[in-house]
This record gives structure tokens, sequence and C-alpha cells, in this order.
């Protein structure tokens, strides 16, 4: 070996000690642990892997060491520059973590502000008890039918039965109007009979809508008020059937232990007729039966005068007040409140009642 | 009506241990409505003892005089008592109410100082103890009445059980103790004695006193007896007295109250006349129009053709099975009297009874049918009554004029109950039930009792079967289902509708629908406005509003108000109803009868008259839709929140936007320069904008209140929807911003645009608006951002560029529009 003709300075061959490699490594894992970002860990980078970094320069001196040595130091080169890239790229991810970490500390807001920028409406209780109710008939195979809310006074009266001498069809009960032969209809039940003279049996119908009676509004009367009632026309049907309906009904609305309970009374439009009261077990001073409805029969002059035969087909019906349901139902303790349209009644319903 | 439980005992063998739950059960499922079941011994709370007066020392130096009494009333030393009453003397028995007792109506007893002495405890008058009307003096009991300290109450009639029930209008018979009686046997299945069935003097070819009965349609019945020399003075007996004040009828005179007396227990109305205070034969007839009579209550009353009066040759004397007259009426010192019981058309006298607004408990009876043969047997309980207690001599002589049909067989099948029912009702098991109601049965023919007017057709029949068979007894079947075919089209549309709303931010009311006649004015409708022409109710709660609405506003308004002046000041309401819209051209709808369905023609006619009743939707709004808050600020409500409800609503009915359009239009009640017309396939379907500010001012709401009202009938049904071909091909985007004359609706600038865009425009969204000098007076710019896509392919640039080059000419052509920056 001639060291004359060697530029290579050969104590710059120290760099490739396994000492110097180790102490290289050594110093670059303290520097990156040091650094408390990752802006301070990206500057540190040049000093510690760049090319004047210690294991860079190391590794020029290879080629100056006889060939015989060159495999080992390049091995230990080797396994110290991937140590030290190993301990950037631990740091980098470790402070990378830390910095999503805080990212989600910082960004922390106050979930409880309120944010009611655009309010929400509500319906009206009446409004959707009504739709709960219809869609429980609809359930059940019926139709819900309307009728006009200003009716013939026939539809209203007579061909229910209630003949021109019925104390109810005076005006102490009833509203006319400057149109004789016109009533605002006292029941839901003139859509009914304008629903036998429109179709032929068999039938199961309800009308849910507005009626009117001359009551001065006061904490349990309104003189315009809503029903539901129900009508079912075919052959063979009984009062176990009308009974059956209003249990299943019953159960629908108020759940599994609501059954009714009948008082014989008196209708013009039915016969046999009921009072019927149902047992409600959510009520809020305790279970106890509450008046809910009246039903009954239909009466085969009923029938007769909207031309359905009373040999072949039976009928019965059936009807109750919503504002008298909502009342025991929902603890509505004045009429005052379904009718005065205060949004903060209705607004307590929201989409439902 | 009102009765004791021990009349009712009388004539039903009721259990001895009946209790109030198990007559209040009985009665219910009987169909009697219980008002009340009271039981009296309950009503007096403390000691109520028998008491004997020991001692009377008269107190004087009082306004009035007083006594100071010592009563034994079973105690170690006797009670002293002070007394204002002088009916009674040492050693009498009276009733004594003892300190810490309680009389009715909550006057509670206490020992106390009065007159200087101490009274403890009170001696008792009947009405005191709420047995009687009776109070000049106390009680004086009979000498075997008790020992002093002994209870009182059952000496006094205290022990009875008050039964108060309302009574359904088709069962005139249960307005009588007879009648309940029959109903609790029945139910209770024990023996009944009819108070009717008594030994009683048929009619005599000789009368006591000479009547003709000129209309037996009114009166089919008219019996009457006379007694002469009664004591006038004769009082009713305590017994009697005290049942009238149980059934809240007052006592008046003996004669009067026997009447009384028997209606209650028989169901028999009857009247006493005076018969030196008639002359001449009596005439039963309709009274001539326009004729007068003074009823006994001193209202002089004109009578109708309809009503039937009792004549004698003086005129009318009796204004028939409703009031008496005062010039034939018993009076004070009557000693010869004629008892009238008669029998009339219930229809005559609910008519008569309703024509006066005469409700007596006559009338009440008369109305809901009384049983025709019971006259004689009344008229002989009311002269036993009267002779035993008052003397005279009745006269040998009975006048009956008897028209009385018999009751008509009815024809039940014998499977009828069961197909009603629903329930197996054997043969027998029918004919036992109607037999206990009083009902002959033989095979299916069913003769009712004359008692039972109500029952005419076999379904009265099959009812009374149900009722007494038991109506908890029939079972819960549920019935074959039917065939539903869901809601309407028109009943979606109203909930969507109402969901919808919801779910933007309005509440939902429901107005009534009586509108003030000044409503019209005060909303700037003009002349001739079809909403001006609107039904009147003629007997309105209200007189101030009488009329039915033609708009929801008017009433949602007024809703409105109530809200604002209960401190909401954000408020957006909307209601869905009826409106009322009468036929300019009325004529008389045909007389529909009941007997057969109307025909098909009938009905149509029949319905012209009937109003149309579209219904509406309606929204107001006023104050912020956007509250303040800790974001910043609130945003008003605008004309523009009004017309977007609209647009939501028709959304929601499954109208596709692009068969709405908003066009300006001038509309009472709304501000003439914002307001819109809202147009469904080119019909007007309602309005929307800011009111007009005369409206605002007149009904004082806040500044800028903004509404909308839609037809929601006009609206067309939803349809079936066609899906869209997704083109997955990117869109280009181009802005266009047209400078062109302010007036210009931005809605036709849109359509213009989109009509030019053609097929390859997938959208146009306007996202500014700009006026300014730079742009030019009058002028204004319009920018669109315009979607281009097409389904196949990726657009080149000169495509899209044509097709907005194609929609601006359009715009340009129709409008003058020039591109701006162009």
């Amino acid at each position: 070996m001639s060291y004359r003709n060697d530029p290579y300075d050969p104590k710059q061959a120290v760099l490739l000690s396994p000492e110097s490699l180790e102490a290289a490594v050594a110093d670059a894992e303290k520097a990156f642990a040091q650094a408390a970002d990752l802006d301070a860990l990206v500057a540190l980078k040049p000093a510690h892997l760049g090319d004047r970094s210690p294991v860079s320069l190391a590794r020029r001196e290879i080629g100056s060491l006889p060939p015989a040595a060159k495999s080992d130091a390049g091995k230990r080169v080797n396994i110290a520059r991937q140590a030290v890239q190993g301990a950037y790229d631990a740091r980098q991810a470790e402070l990378e973590a830390d910095r999503a970490a805080r990212v989600l500390v910082e960004e922390r807001v106050d979930v409880t502000l309120p944010w009611n920028r655009r309010p929400r409406g509500a319906r009206h209780p009446l409004t959707t008890l009504m739709d709960h109710m219809g869609d429980l008939f609809v359930g059940m195979g019926y139709d819900i039918v309307d009728g006009p809310q200003l009716e013939l006074e026939w539809a209203n009266f007579d061909a229910l039965n209630i003949g021109p001498d019925n104390p109810v069809r005076g005006a102490s009960d009833t509203f006319f109007v400057d149109v004789p032969g016109l009533v605002m209809r006292t029941h839901t039940s003139p859509g009914q009979v304008r629903t036998m003279l429109s179709r032929k049996p068999p039938i199961r119908v309800v009308s849910p809508g507005r009626a009117y009676r001359t009551d001065e509004l006061d904490a349990t009367h309104t003189p315009v008020f809503h029903q539901i009632e129900g009508l079912v026309i075919d052959e063979g049907i009984t009062m176990a059937h009308l009974r059956g309906t209003l249990d299943h009904f019953a159960k629908a609305m108020f759940g599994p232990d609501a059954r009714t309970r009948w008082r014989p009374h008196y209708f013009p439009f039915t016969e046999p007729s009921a009072e019927f009261d149902v047992w409600f077990a959510q009520h809020r001073d305790g279970p106890r039966w509450v008046e809910w409805g009246g039903c009954g029969m239909v009466n085969p002059r009923v029938l007769t005068a909207c031309g359905i035969d009373p040999a072949t087909y039976s009928g019965f019906a059936f009807g109750m007040g919503v504002e008298r349901t909502l009342m025991f139902r929902n603890g509505v303790s004045d009429m005052h409140d379904m009718v005065e349209g205060d949004v903060r009644f209705t607004t307590n319903f929201g989409m439902e009642s | 009506m009102k009765t004791s439980l021990s009349w009712l005992r009388e004539y039903v063998a009721l259990p001895a241990d009946l209790t109030a739950e198990r007559l209040d059960q009985a009665l219910t499922n009987l169909g009697m409505e219980v008002e009340s079941i009271v039981d009296q011994a309950a009503t007096i709370q403390g000691d109520l003892v028998v008491g004997r007066v020991l001692t009377i020392e008269e107190l004087t130096g009082f306004k009035k005089p007083i006594r100071f009494c010592t009563v034994d009333v079973g105690r170690e030393a006797p009670q002293e008592i002070v007394c204002g009453a002088r009916n009674f003397a040492e050693g009498d028995l009276v009733v004594v109410i003892l300190p810490g007792g309680e009389l009715p109506g909550g006057f509670k007893i206490g020992a106390r100082k009065t007159y200087g002495r101490n009274s403890n405890g009170m001696i008792c008058s009947a009405r005191e103890l709420g047995i009687s009307d009776e109070h000049e003096g106390i009680i004086v009991l009979p000498a075997q009445a008790g020992a002093p300290g002994v209870d009182a109450r059952p000496v006094v009639g205290l022990d009875d059980v008050l039964v108060e029930v309302e009574i359904t209008p088709d069962r005139g018979y249960e307005m009588s103790v007879r009648g309940i009686a029959r109903e609790l046997a029945t139910h209770f299945g024990v023996s009944y004695t009819d108070p009717a069935a008594i030994e009683h003097k048929k009619g005599t070819a000789d009368v006591p006193y000479a009547v003709t009965v000129e209309d037996t349609v009114g009166c089919d019945r008219f019996s009457a007896r006379v007694v002469r020399g009664i004591d006038p003075a004769a009082k009713s007996p305590e017994w009697m007295q005290r049942r009238l004040l149980q059934a809240g009828i007052r006592t008046i005179s003996l004669p009067v109250d026997i009447t009384n007396y028997l209606m209650l227990e028989l169901g028999q109305p009857m009247h006493v006349f005076d018969l030196q205070r008639i002359s001449g034969g009596l005439v039963v007839r309709r009274a001539h129009p326009g004729e007068k009579l003074t009823t006994l209550d001193g209202v002089a009353r004109v009578l109708d053709a309809e009503d039937m009066v009792i004549c004698d040759e003086t005129g009318p004397i009796s204004l028939a099975a409703v009031m008496g007259g005062e010039t034939s009426e018993w009076q004070q010192g009557t000693v010869d009297v004629l008892l009238e019981a008669a029998h009339w058309d219930p229809v005559m006298v609910g008519r008569t009874a309703r024509r006066h607004k005469l409700f007596s408990e006559a009338a009440k009876r008369w109305e809901r049918g009384v049983d025709p043969q019971l006259t004689l047997a009344s008229l002989e309980r009311a002269v036993a009554i009267l002779t035993e207690h008052a003397g005279g001599t009745p006269d040998e002589r009975v006048l009956d004029l008897d028209h009385v049909a018999p009751p008509a067989a009815i024809h039940l099948p014998a499977d009828l109950p069961s197909r009603i029912i629903g329930l197996p009702y054997a043969q027998d098991r029918i004919a036992e039930l109607l037999t206990a109601v009083g009902c002959t049965v033989a095979g299916s023919d069913v003769v009712p009792p004359s008692w039972r007017p109500d029952l005419l057709t076999p379904i009265d029949l099959v009812e009374e079967v149900a009722r007494l068979g038991g109506y908890n007894d029939i079972p819960s079947v549920l019935p074959p289902t039917g065939a539903s075919n869901g809601l309407t089209p028109a009943q979606r549309r109203r909930r969507s509708v109402g969901r919808a709303l919801a779910e933007n931010g309005y509440v939902e009311v429901l107005s009534y629908p009586f509108v003030a006649p000044g409503s019209a004015d005060q909303l700037g409708l003009p002349d001739g406005d079809p909403r001006r022409s609107a039904v009147r109710l003629t007997n309105p709660l209200s007189e101030e509003e009488p009329l039915l609405r033609t708009s929801l506003i008017g009433p949602l308004l007024g809703t409105l108000k109530r809200n604002l002046g209960r401190g909401h000041r954000d408020v957006a309401l909307f209601e869905t109803g009826t409106v009322f819209l009468p036929h300019l051209a009325e004529t008389a709808p045909p007389v529909l009868g009941v007997d057969r369905r109307p025909t098909d023609e009938e009905w149509a006619q029949a319905n012209t008259i009937v109003p149309e009743q579209p219904w509406h939707l309606a929204a107001v709004l006023s104050g912020d839709v956007e509250p303040a808050g800790w974001w910043g600020q609130g945003r008003a409500a605008t004309w523009a929140d009004a017309i977007e409800a609209a647009r939501v609503a028709i959304s929601a009915a499954g109208v596709p936007d692009a068969r709405v359009t908003v066009r300006a239009a001038e509309q009472a009640p709304w501000h003439p320069g914002r307001c819109a017309a809202i147009v469904v396939d080119g019909t007007v379907v309602g309005h929307a904008g800011e009111l007009h500010p005369a409206v605002v001012s007149t009904l004082e709401l806040p500044k800028r209140t903004s509404a909308m009202e839609l037809d929601l009938d006009a609206l067309p049904d939803a349809q079936v929807v066609d899906a869209v071909h997704i083109s997955t091909f990117p869109p280009a985007l181009i802005d266009v911003a047209l400078v062109l004359d302010a007036t210009v609706p931005a809605e036709e600038v849109r359509t213009a645009l989109a009509e030019g865009a053609g097929s390859l425009l997938e959208s146009v969204a306007l996202f500014d608006v700009y006026e300014s000098a730079q742009v030019g007076e009058g002028k204004r710019s319009l920018a669109y951002k315009l979607t281009f896509r097409a389904p196949d392919r990726t657009l080149t640039s000169e495509e899209t560029i044509a097709a907005r080059d194609a929609a601006v000419t359009l715009a340009s052509s129709r409008f003058g529009a020039t591109l701006r920056g162009a």
C-alpha cells in the first residue's frame, strides 16, 4: 500500500469506526427526542441525515478503505443510517399524533349552545289526534269521508230519524243560516248519510271533522268542536261487532288494558243505542272509567231513508268527541286552550299529540 | 226525575241490603242516567236526637219573644237551648241537634252565648232539616216518637235514600215511581205491585159535568170526577209533603199536592178545577189563532191554532196539558173540585210547550208519552186521598170520553234479536224478557203495554231484549275486515301541507269561522269582491260575528293579535279549514221525505243550495322568522317568506316546482306592490305577500305583517312522478349577468333563459340582484348560474357556450337584456 499516491486523508477514516457511528446515532436520537414540534424536527434533519451529516460523511470514507474492509464498513454505515432515519420517523409520527390530538382539543366547542335559528312550528293536537284515530280505522279497513259543514237540514236531521219536532232542531241547539234548509251540522253524521247515498254496502267509513252547536265557550264546552264517527253496514253486522270494534279501537288508542263499558241510551239514529265509557288506565288522577261516546245499531228508518234495505243489511255507528278525548288523554283541563290558538299550547305538542 | 228509595220500595220488593252502588249500577244498566243517589241520613252530621222539653223560660226585652229551654237529651244534665219558636210546651218531644253537628247547607252547630244565655245546640224545624218547607215553628213529635237521646233521623224520615235519574226522551213511563219500580223489579227479578192496578169506578152514562171533546186527535181521552164540600183548610199530610219536597216540587194545597203526588207516583198529570169558578159545559178544542189566555204563572198568552185549550162558556180556561188558567184553577177557599185526568197528543204538547216556553213537569211527561189507561185509576186515588184528608162528598158519576186506540201488535221475526245483537236468544227467552216489561207475547206477535207508546217496530223490541238481557253480556267480536282505499288525494294533501308548514316554523291554529260584517272593510276588500258575499247565521252566539268566513285570513289575524297581546313577538301561524261561499242563485230545495231514498235528481237538486266549502290554507307571520341569538342578527319576516310558505305548501302537495309560477298581483288585503299571485298550471290558486299598510294600520298589526292564502282544493292531485335520468358526466357551469329594465320580473327572465338554453340546461339559479348608477337608471343586473350537462357525454366548451348564447339571445330579444361586461 502506498500512501503517497492516495489523496485520501487516512486520519478521517476514523469516522467509520464503530464508536464514531454509534456516537452519531446517539447524537441524532438525542436531538430528535428534544425536538419540540415538527418544525424543529425538520430543522434537525440536515444535521443528522443530510449530505454533511456524520453518517453521510462516513459513507464517503468507505472508498478509501482497503477492499477487504469495505464490506464491513458499508454494513456498519447502513445500519447506523437506518437507525438515524428510524429515530427520525418515529419522532415525526409521535409529533404528528401530538399535533392531531392538540387540534382536536383546540377545536372543542360548547355543544350546549342553543341553535334554534329556524324555530320549528307545530300541528294542532286536535288535528294530529284526528289523523291518528283516522289511521287506526284505515288500518281496520275503513275509508275516511268528509262532508260539508254547512249542511242540508235533511241530511243533518231528517235522514237520521231526528224528526221535525225534536227539540235539538231548535235555535237553542242548532245554528241556522239565512238560507232556508241549511244548518251548521250538529254532528259529522250527515257525512255518513252522504256516504250511504253514494255507495252500496259493504260500507266502512269514519268521518272525523268539525261540528257546531250553540253552546257558549267555557271550560268544557265550545260551539265549534270535533267528532269522529264511524259507520259499518254489511250483511250480518251485529252489536257484538260494534263492541269488538270499539274495544279494539280503545286498545289501539290507550293500550292493552283499555276496554269499553256500555250503558243503554237513546239516540234517534240508532236502535239499540248505548253510551260507552272507556277504562283509561293512564288517567292523571288514577285509572278510571271515562265517558267517551255514543253508539248503536243503525236505525232501520235511517237505512230506508238512505236507500239501504234493512231486511238485507244491518249496521252499526259510533261517535266520540275529539276535544273530550284530548282532555282526558292529554290532561287538557280547559277548552279555551284548544280554541284560542296560543302558540304555547300547540308548540308543546310538536308534530304529534 | 227525583224520588226516594222508600217510595220505590212500596211497589218493588228490592233487596233489604241494597247498596247505593248496586242501585246506581242497576239504574244505569236499565238506561237511566243516575244524577245522584243521596243517603239522607248523611245530610246531617253529628248528633240529631229526640229531646223532651223540661222547662221553658220566656225571655223578654228583645225584638221578638225568645225562649230559654232546658231539654232532656238523654244525658246526665239537661241541655240548655235558646229557641225562637213558640209552638211547643213543656213536656213536648222535639228534635235537637247537639253542638258539633252540621245541618244541610253546611250550617255548623256550636255552643254559644245568645240573648244573654248559653245555648248548647238547636231545636230544629222541618225546613232546617231539609225534609219539608215547614218553618212556622219547630217540629213537635208525637208523644210516642221515642225516648230522649235516641237518633231522631228515622223518627222524622231522614233515613231515606234520594234518587235522581235522567230519563231518555223515549221512555216517558220512567218518569214515575210506577215505571222505575217496574224496571227495577225486572232487573232484580223481584215482585212488583202496579200502583195503578186498583179497583176503580168506570165511566158512567150520566156525567158529573158536561164535557165535549171536539178534537180527539189532540185529546183522545178525557176523564173527570167531582168532589164537593171539602175542607178548604185541610193540609197535605206530612208524608206527602216530604215526598213532594224530595222530588223538588213545592207544596201548594192539598188538592194540588195530590195531583202532583199522583203524577210522580203514576205518571199521570192531572188538573184541579174549582167547580164554582167554571160555568157551562167544558169544551176541549184547538185554540183559535190569536185567542188569549192568562196562565197560572200570570203570563197573558196569545194562542196558536195548534194549541189545545179547555174552555167553559167564558172561553179558554186552561192551556191543555201544559198549564192551567188563572180564572178556573183551585184557589184558597175552594170547596167543590173537578178533578181532570186526560190523555193528550205528545206532538201537540211538545210544540205547545216549546212555543210558549213552558216546560212544566206535566209537559215533560206528555212529550215523552203517558199511559192512556191511567186516567180512571188516577182519579180513584185522587178522590180517595182527598176525601180522607179533607172530607167532602164524591160525586158517584164518572166522566170518561175514551177514544184511545189500542196498541197494535208488532210482528217480531224470531231470529231478529239474535241477528242484530249477535248473541243467540231463544224464542222463550225473548218472550220472557218482553213479558217482563208488560208486553203480551203470542208466538211472534207482540202487543206492547199501554204505557209503552215507544214500542212500535220490531227493532224497538230488539232494543228491549238487548237492554234487559244486559248490554255488557254482548260479546266483543271484530267484524270481517273491509278493503280500505286509504286516504283520498285531498286528505293526503291536507296532511302533507300541514306537516310541511309546521316543519317550516308555522304553528297550526283552528279558528272559529265566525266573522264580523266589518271584517271585509278592515281587510280593504273592494265592492263587488266575491269574498264580501257571506252566509249569515240567523242565531249567532255573538251578534257581532254573524257571518261565516269566506277567507281564512280574517280569523287567523285575530289569533295572531291574541298571541301578540300575550307577549309573543315572533309569530307564524297557519290554518287549514273550509270557507263558505254562498251560491248567488238560490232556489228552494225540494222537500225530501224519509220513507225512501231521494232520487239522484232530487238529491242533486237539494244540493244546489249547499254553498261551496273548499278547503283553504292560510298563513300569517310577523316579527322575526329567524331569531337573533348568540350567532348574530335575526331575520325579519317579509313578503318573501309568505310566498315561500305558499311554495312549500304546493310542493308538499306533490305539485312539481316546474308547474308553479309566481307573478305580481294586486289583491286585497295585500300591499299592491308586494303581492304575488300563485299560479299552478296557469290557474291562480292563491295569493301571498305583505299585507297592505292600511290593513296593518286598521288592525293594529306590526308593520310588515305578511300573509298567504291558497285554495287547497284548486291544487291538482299529486301525480305519479316520472324519474329523471341521472347523468354521470361532469357539469359545465357558466355565470351570466344580464342588465335589463328593473321592472322585468325575475321569474320571466329565468323562464326565458331556461327556454333559450335548451335541453342541455340542468338548472338555472339567480345568485345576485344588483342596482347602481353604473348599471343605469331604472336598470338592474340579474346574475344567474347556469348548469349544463349532457346525458351521454362530457360537454365541450363550444357546446356549452353555444347553449349559453342561445339563452342570452332569447332573454335579449324578449326583454332587451344585455350581457353585463360584454
